[in-house]
């Protein structure tokens, strides 16, 4: 199952590359075919301009696998940064650190990157800014705790006592042991940043037209449910395809690197 | 966590929600006010808008005047409707309370005896199918949810009106949506609390003794395994106050959230900025009473430990 769920993953992933290579246009309106079904021609049939929702949908992931790597590298950086220096030092730095992801997670789910999106204005710079001004507070928290445990580790507290520099213990001690959990912890935030991705584009904050994205392909879908339901059905099939794949190679990882996930 | 750090911790969040709320609008690129307005605003009703906002005033200043005006019960008004935002808070907050409150039920009334089914049922094939239901579709989204829940039974059966708040069915669909996410984590966290539970000593007790194994469930295991659950749904209100926005933009539900979205969509940001506010407060004192409860109802945690 989990094995199967990640070819499903590296289908995806395949099938962007292929958009790529023949070179398919997602922008190309067709007024003769508007909202059809799908046919040989249109395999996922075409939207309410005539485009092709299988150039669409493709495009799309395309451009949501971007926001989502780009988004994870960022927040993780980040928020792996600021745990292992709230970890290790801990005291009033801790405090005040965690004092502040505790700010942010005073919000509840995606509610502030739709207020960021919402004041810096619609474009695909602000969506990634507005989800990496909140996604780094988790891998902070993560970091943190992890930290606190590893520090007072017999190999940290050699090589404290052999003069290594702080950031050697950090980047060379302390690190490497953190990484298995943060990769699992990134093939889940994987789905979530894509989720909240399209959460965005679906009430028109994230990706612009007439560029496709996944959110605004489901509020289009949505909008002509009525009259072409197969429309909604392929947007949303794709969706759940792809975040159930994501997630349960997520679980996959964890199994084989051994990483037990902290509820 | 002792009482006395939870309220500062409590009082440093609060302020930090407001400041971050307060500084939202001093994000938007450029000149707010003409952001607000458009181009085509004359210069006197920008030199308006820019005074009633206090926005030629130091920072400091203004976020003390947005402090004192918040404590007077004033958020401002709307920009483009000039109706004061408590006014628009007052008829919209209900209703996403309500909606709120009717999916909590949902995920409740499912989400605990499915969970106790499958604890039951461990291992068997009943369990695996509640289990694979519960884990996979939690993580899809709202706006997945919603759509398809629409098209199935609005759109093919006809027997739900699809959007709007005309009917007194009208909240079934959009309950259910934000309902099922919570169902789902609370099918899980009842299984796997309750499993915990049944191997500890006092329910060998219990059976020893010779108690019904209906009672050993209700009377014995269920009361410690509920403990979390309560922990479980604070934590979730705050996805589920945030689900709104979403679910009520589906749905046509004239909420907090569609109020949201509505002035995002109108550039009346002093809206946003209050329904923003308005969203966190209530998380973070639906977080706090959760942590109260908990601990009144779990004797090992205590206050001051």
């Amino acid at each position: 199952m989990k094995k199967f769920a990640t070819s499903i993953l590296i289908f995806w992933l395949a099938a962007v590359l292929l958009g790529h290579l023949l070179q398919l246009n997602p922008n190309a309106i067709d007024l003769n075919v508007i909202l059809n079904n799908p046919s040989a021609n249109h395999w996922f049939g075409s939207d309410d301009l005539g485009r092709d929702v299988l150039a669409r949908i493709l495009s799309g992931v395309e451009v949501s696998f971007f926001v989502a790597l780009v988004v994870t590298v960022i927040t993780m950086s980040v928020g792996v940064f600021v745990g292992l220096l709230a970890g290790f030092y801990g005291g009033k730095v801790d405090a005040v650190l965690m004092q502040i992801t505790d700010v942010f997670l005073a919000f509840p789910g995606i509610l502030l990157a739709i207020a960021f999106a919402a004041v810096l204005g619609p474009s695909l710079t602000n969506l990634i800014l507005a989800l990496c001004l909140t996604g780094w507070v988790s891998y902070a928290r993560l970091t943190r705790g992890q930290t606190m445990s590893l520090r007072n580790r017999q190999h940290v507290l050699a090589a404290q006592s052999l003069g290594a520099s702080v950031p050697r213990l950090l980047f060379r001690h302390i690190l490497p042991l953190l990484a298995s959990v943060l990769v699992v912890e990134a093939t889940y935030s994987l789905a979530s940043v894509m989720i909240a991705e399209a959460s965005l584009s679906f009430l028109g904050l994230g990706i612009q037209a007439p560029n496709a994205s996944w959110g605004t392909m489901l509020r289009d879908a949505v909008r002509y449910m009525l009259v072409a339901p197969h429309y909604v059905l392929i947007v949303g099939g794709c969706l759940m395809s792809l975040i159930l794949a994501i997630n349960l190679s997520g679980d996959y990882l964890r199994d084989k690197l051994d990483v037990r996930k902290e509820d | 966590m002792s009482l006395l750090r939870r309220f500062v911790n409590f009082i440093t969040v609060i302020f930090g929600v407001l400041l971050l709320t307060f500084l939202l609008i001093h994000l938007v690129p450029g000149d707010p006010v003409e952001v607000m307005l458009g181009e085509s605003a004359s210069s006197a009703d920008r030199a308006a808008l820019r005074a009633d906002l206090g926005l030629n005033q130091p920072l400091i200043q203004q976020f003390c005047s947005y402090l004192s005006k918040l404590a007077h019960g004033d958020f401002g008004q709307s920009i483009h409707t000039k109706t004061p935002i408590i006014d628009l808070l007052k008829t919209r907050y209900p209703a996403t309370v309500k909606l709120a409150l009717l999916s909590l039920i949902i995920g409740l009334v499912v989400g605990v005896p499915l969970g106790i089914y499958a604890a039951l049922k461990a291992n068997h094939w009943q369990d695996f199918i509640v289990t694979i239901v519960s884990v996979r579709l939690s993580a899809m989204p709202a706006f997945w949810l919603g759509p398809m829940l629409m098209l199935i039974f609005a759109v093919w059966l006809g027997w739900l009106p699809v959007s709007g708040m005309d009917s007194n069915t009208s909240i079934i669909l959009p309950a259910v949506t934000l309902g099922f996410g919570l169902s789902a984590i609370l099918t899980r966290m009842t299984r796997t609390s309750l499993l915990e539970v049944l191997n500890d000593d006092y329910i060998r007790t219990a059976r020893a003794k010779g108690l019904s194994e209906k009672t050993v469930i209700l009377r014995h295991a269920l009361r410690a395994a509920l403990l979390p659950i309560i922990t479980i749904v604070g934590l979730q209100m705050g996805s589920l106050l945030a689900g709104t926005v979403i679910t009520e933009t589906i749905f046509s539900w004239d909420g907090i959230g569609r109020l949201l979205v509505e002035s995002i969509e109108k550039r009346d940001y002093p809206v946003t900025q209050a329904c923003v506010l308005v969203v966190a407060l209530s998380y973070v004192v639906v977080n706090l009473c959760t942590d109260i409860l908990y601990r009144l109802a779990d004797p090992r945690v205590k206050f001051g430990g």
